[in-house]
């Protein structure tokens, strides 16, 4: 009987097969999208994997900031079988030849490292050669090729002169985007002395290589010194710390693309769902003739549950070739920014996934209209509007809904690792759908009863097709309007992401910042500023310090349950690059590995006044300590991190002194202004006194004066660095550029997903209103008449389904902005009213258009 | 007691005792909360080869007495017996067994499925029956209605009345012992009616098949043997 059943599958399909097509195309990008992000995912963790040695260099990686001392000094003669030491620190250094000077990330190197992959120079050997007793050092290839420079040319670093040995490609872990940015020059550790560079305040990095025997025993070794590394001030890095941190700064990258394949194949199920509940009505009556013929129940089921599966099946293979050719892409678009070379292959995980999933979604969101099947009565040939095929209280029936619901939360809680997200997006998409429902059977309603009389015709025509028998006014208004809520949310949440990593720029924002700048020189710094006719926008202190107590609980305490409890809310956050602010303060708190939110060091500043960018959200700034108290003011979303709120207490530990503070105030910090701003501010008369630097701000009108002002203050502060925004800007906004292309092209596949689905809800429901139309072609009506009749229903019923899945998509967008992005959000009306009014001529359209036969008959 | 499903009749009477018996059967439908009674006290029966026309006006409960007499639809009260067969209390899934082993039908709109070849419509009854042959059997039907060049054909590439051809082929495709049709001719003109009427007669007559046909047309009517009216949902 089986074998029948295939064949009346077949004979049964064959003559819809482009119809049923059109179903699944939804489902082919759905899984299209899944597959090239599970398999993007896929491979690169696997590169992660192989890479991760060749990304720290050596088996154990200690940092500090700190000088060494003798604890520290005789720590390290213990460890490993061999070790290198590194100082790295920003520094300007001057082309000899060419006369530019440029900031760079200064490392002074001493040792064999790194133990595992290479730096990369040319020639080859340099990399060896630069550390031997000659004054030599490695320069960044692009600063170079910027520079005009050559290997034998001279760079000054401080007031040293150094001979360029070798042109530098590649430093183990660094990406390309990140060289970009803070180009490296190697030079040897027994020259950093005589540069002069290293004074007190110079913000320098102490790190340790170690290269073990037995590399098995690191993370032994690493327990076992935890408390000796927690008084020297070293954090430790090890292969494996590193592969985890660099899985989890690609993570957020990878949900929100997983999150916009999913809302694909989301949409790809309402394709199926309502494509597959409009065949099989139109097969009723074909159904209910075989039941006259002694067809049962459950072989009408399996005749359509086949053609379902095999059509599923043909649409996730479908998809999983598409989408293995897509992936292919992504390391393209996003190689700037991956610290591993990508290879790709592919992925059989992900295409299993993808089979499975096309697969599952086809049958599982058929079932409700399959399982209708089993109830056509075989009187419908007969007497087919006196009795329909009815629904009943089937029990199967709310197990499917059941399992779509579990599948869905399945689903999300894998794609975006949380349960509780999960709930609330199938709870959304619940309510959406409820809201929906309800919408159409509030419309139809009101159209029965308030529909005037005395309306003309064609219109009273346009719109009873809403309310008629057969009509598809519930398929079509959840299937457009979920469609158009999903195309309009991805559309909002990715205007949200992008603004969020767009930085503000502007004729008055600041583009250039000295940095490193030291007390007794901040006078003469301000001088040689306002000699070259420059503005010094702001001149404020950096103070380093740590948190030593919160409330009475240690800062180490505090950062180890921190630890557990980021793992489960570092989910779903924007993209990364969130672009770092200078003086130390990064947007939000989310954005840095656990823990380091309590034990890593803060830069703070200390002001009598808030600034423009600053607005006090609860508590009262006070800008002295006069009465003795000392009220520090936090951002609102460092506070949130730490949890502290108006009142609770925090001892900082400013450079060994402990300063016992209460918060005053939490303050509304405006990151997206090019300026200092701080997590932390200090009122005056506490900190005035501790070791600091200072960073001034000002704006150059062009590069020529750039240039000259950059050499002028290299010549007369070796130890000032000098920031060009203008640089740093361009290099953001492309990487920007290229992280916003990623999102459209994702929300973009979910978008034509949508679009899909939304053509075939309204190309299938037509064929409901092709047998009408001959009818009334018959008694006379005109082809303007039938055009008029089929405008009214289809744009009337676009618009009120798009209005309603735009108000959804609002909601749904404020909701992800304010609750998993933390971001404001601020709707364009011109956006939403654009939308409106596409989607409306969208479903009008292709209602229209589905009746081509009809228009062109004469 | 006889239990539903089970033969009504003793092997010696089975041969003998009508192919279709209605007892005391009433027909209830409830729309809106109120009743609607289609069928009151139906009693006859049609005995074995017999051709036996139900007749009456628009609303008289004719197609609803086919669709109980063919075990497509349920009585509310009474009893049916077909081809010795007990159907009070069947299950859909024992109905429809029971339709494809003994019934046949033929459709006022003919009811040919739209994605099936004309011959593959003929062959799906015996196909569900496992039967073997089916295939050069449909395509002798096919011949006997003069449709055996136009086998591959779908309905809507057909005529009415060669749909209608198609139709009794596949009636008949199965050798039912009792074939029912619903104003087999209701859709055809009349020329083509006759045509159709004749090749009914004519495969029944072969078959040597219990026919009953519900008609308006009195001309058909008086082509049974016997003419049951109908009449508020009462035989008359």
């Amino acid at each position: 009987m089986m074998a029948w059943l295939f064949k009346m599958a077949w004979r049964d399909s064959r003559r819809n097969l482009g119809r049923l097509f059109l179903f699944i195309a939804a489902v082919v990008m759905g899984i299209a999208a899944l597959v090239a992000v599970t398999a993007f995912r896929d491979n690169l963790s696997r590169d992660i994997d192989t890479q991760a040695m060749e990304l720290t260099g050596a088996d154990l990686v200690l940092d500090g900031n700190s000088p060494p001392g003798k604890g520290t000094n005789a720590l390290m003669d213990t460890l490993g079988e061999e070790r290198s030491f590194e100082r790295s620190f920003a520094s300007m250094i001057y082309f000899v030849k060419d006369g530019g000077s440029r900031l760079v990330q200064v490392r002074a190197l001493q040792g064999n490292y790194p133990y595992y992959g290479a730096i990369e120079t040319t020639p080859a050997k340099a990399a060896k050669e630069f550390r031997d007793s000659s004054r030599s050092a490695l320069v960044d290839q692009t600063l170079m090729l910027q520079y005009g420079a050559q290997v034998g040319d001279s760079i000054k670093v401080g007031a040293l002169n150094f001979l360029i040995r070798g042109a530098l490609h590649k430093v183990p872990g660094q990406t390309g985007i990140s060289s970009t940015v803070a180009p490296v020059v190697y030079i040897p550790l027994q020259f950093l002395e005589e540069t002069g560079l290293t004074k007190i305040g110079s913000r320098i990095k102490y790190r340790y290589y170690i290269k073990f025997a037995n590399p098995s025993q690191v993370a032994a070794v690493v327990k076992r010194l935890e408390k000796d590394l927690d008084k020297y001030g070293l954090d430790a890095e090890t292969v494996a710390s590193r592969k985890e941190d660099t899985g989890r700064s690609f993570r957020d990258v990878n949900r929100f693309m997983s999150l916009s394949g999913f809302v694909a194949l989301l949409l790809g199920c309402i394709g199926v769902g309502s494509a597959v509940h409009v065949y099989i009505r139109e097969k009723l009556e074909s159904i209910a003739t075989l039941r006259c013929m002694g067809l049962k129940a459950r072989q009408a089921f399996w005749i359509f549950m086949i053609q379902i599966g095999v059509i599923g099946l043909t649409g996730a293979i479908l998809g999983c070739l598409l989408g293995t050719g897509l992936q292919y892409l992504l390391p393209y678009v996003l190689k700037d920014l991956l610290p591993v070379e990508m290879n790709m292959r592919l992925s059989w995980p992900a295409i299993g996934q993808g089979l499975a999933l096309g697969l599952l979604v086809s049958i599982l969101f058929s079932l409700p209209s399959l399982l209708m099947v089993r109830h056509v009565s075989p009187l419908n040939a007969m007497r087919i509007s006196f009795e329909p095929a009815q629904r009943r209280r089937d029990p199967l029936l709310w197990l499917v809904y059941l399992l779509i619901l579990l599948f869905i939360l399945g689903f999300t809680a894998l794609q975006i690792g949380g349960w509780q997200e999960a709930g609330i997006f199938t709870g959304s998409i619940v309510v959406a759908f409820l809201l929906l429902y309800g919408l159409s059977r509030l419309l139809t309603w009101l159209l029965r009863r308030l529909l005037p009389e005395r309306t003309g015709y064609l219109w009273r025509q346009g719109f009873a097709n809403l309310y008629r028998p057969q009509n598809q006014t519930m398929v079509l208004m959840v299937s457009v309007g979920l469609s158009a809520a999903f195309i309009g949310l991805l559309f909002f949440v990715q205007q949200v992401l992008i603004k969020r990593v767009t930085i503000a720029g502007g004729p008055d924002q600041p583009n250039t910042v000295l940095f490193d700048i030291q007390t007794e020189q901040r006078d003469a710094v301000a001088a040689l500023t306002r000699k070259y006719k420059l503005p010094v926008l702001s001149q404020v202190p950096v103070i380093t310090v740590r948190i030593d107590e919160i409330n009475g609980v240690r800062a180490s305490n505090l950062a180890k349950a921190d630890s557990v409890a980021v793992e489960k809310h570092t989910r779903l956050k924007a993209a990364p690059g969130a672009p770092k602010q200078e003086g130390g303060g990064r947007r939000g708190g989310f954005q840095e590995p656990p823990g380091r939110a309590f034990n890593g060091e803060l830069r703070v500043t200390f002001q009598r006044k808030l600034t423009s960018a600053e607005k006090v959200l609860r508590g009262v700034w006070r800008g002295d300590a006069d009465d003795g108290r000392i009220r520090v003011s936090l951002e609102e979303n460092y506070a949130r991190r730490i949890h502290v709120d108006v009142g609770d207490s925090i001892v900082f530990n400013v450079q060994g002194v402990m300063i016992g503070t209460v918060v005053g105030s939490i303050r509304e910090v405006n990151w997206a202004r090019m300026q200092t701003n701080f997590r932390v501010v200090f009122p005056t008369g506490v900190l005035e006194e501790a070791p600091q630097f200072h960073v001034l701000m000002t704006r150059v009108p062009d590069s020529k004066v750039s240039a000259a002002f950059q050499a002028d203050v290299v010549r007369t502060f070796p130890n000032v660095s000098v920031i060009d925004l203008k640089l740093v800007l361009r290099v953001l906004d492309e990487l920007l550029g290229k992280i916003g292309f990623v999102i459209r092209f994702m929300a973009g596949f979910s978008m034509v997903t949508g679009w899909i689905v939304l053509v075939s809800a309204v190309l299938v429901s037509h064929a409901q209103r092709n047998r009408e139309q001959m009818l009334l072609t018959t008694l006379g009506a005109s082809r303007r008449q039938l055009l008029v009749i089929t405008a009214v229903e289809y744009f009337f019923l676009g618009m009120v389904a798009t209005g309603a899945g735009m108000m959804l998509a609002v909601t749904g967008a404020w909701g992800l902005s304010r609750y998993v992005f933390q971001a404001g959000f601020e709707p364009s009306p011109l956006a939403i009213s654009g939308f409106f009014m596409v989607i409306s001529a969208i479903v009008m359209l292709t209602g229209i258009l589905s009746g081509g036969r009809t228009w062109k008959r004469k | 007691m006889i239990s539903p499903g089970m033969s009504y009749y003793t092997p010696e009477q089975q041969n003998t005792a009508a192919i279709l018996e209605l007892r005391q059967v009433n027909k209830i439908y409830k729309s809106a909360g109120r009743e609607l009674q289609v069928l009151k006290d139906i009693d006859f029966s049609v005995s074995r080869g017999d051709t036996v026309a139900i007749t009456g006006p628009s609303g008289s409960g004719k197609t609803t007495l086919l669709g109980i007499c063919a075990g497509l639809d349920r009585a509310s009260a009474g009893s049916v017996i077909l081809n010795g067969i007990l159907l009070d209390g069947l299950s859909e899934d024992e109905r429809a067994r029971l339709r494809n082993d003994y019934v046949g039908f033929i459709f006022q709109n003919f009811q040919l499925m739209p994605t099936l070849t004309a011959l593959e419509n003929v062959m799906v009854p015996m196909e569900l029956r496992h039967r073997k042959g089916a295939r050069t059997r449909a395509l002798e039907l096919l011949e006997k209605v003069g449709l055996a060049e136009r086998a591959d054909h779908y309905p809507v590439q057909l005529s009415g009345g060669e749909q209608q051809r198609v139709s009794l082929a596949r009636a008949f495709s199965n050798q039912p012992a009792l074939l029912f049709a619903d104003e087999p001719t209701g859709n055809l003109d009349e020329e083509t009616g006759e045509r159709i009427e004749a090749m009914l007669f004519e495969l029944n007559r072969e078959a040597g098949t219990t026919l009953v046909i519900v008609t308006h047309d009195p001309e058909l009517a008086s082509k049974t043997s016997r003419v049951i009216r109908m009449k508020g949902g009462r035989i008359q």
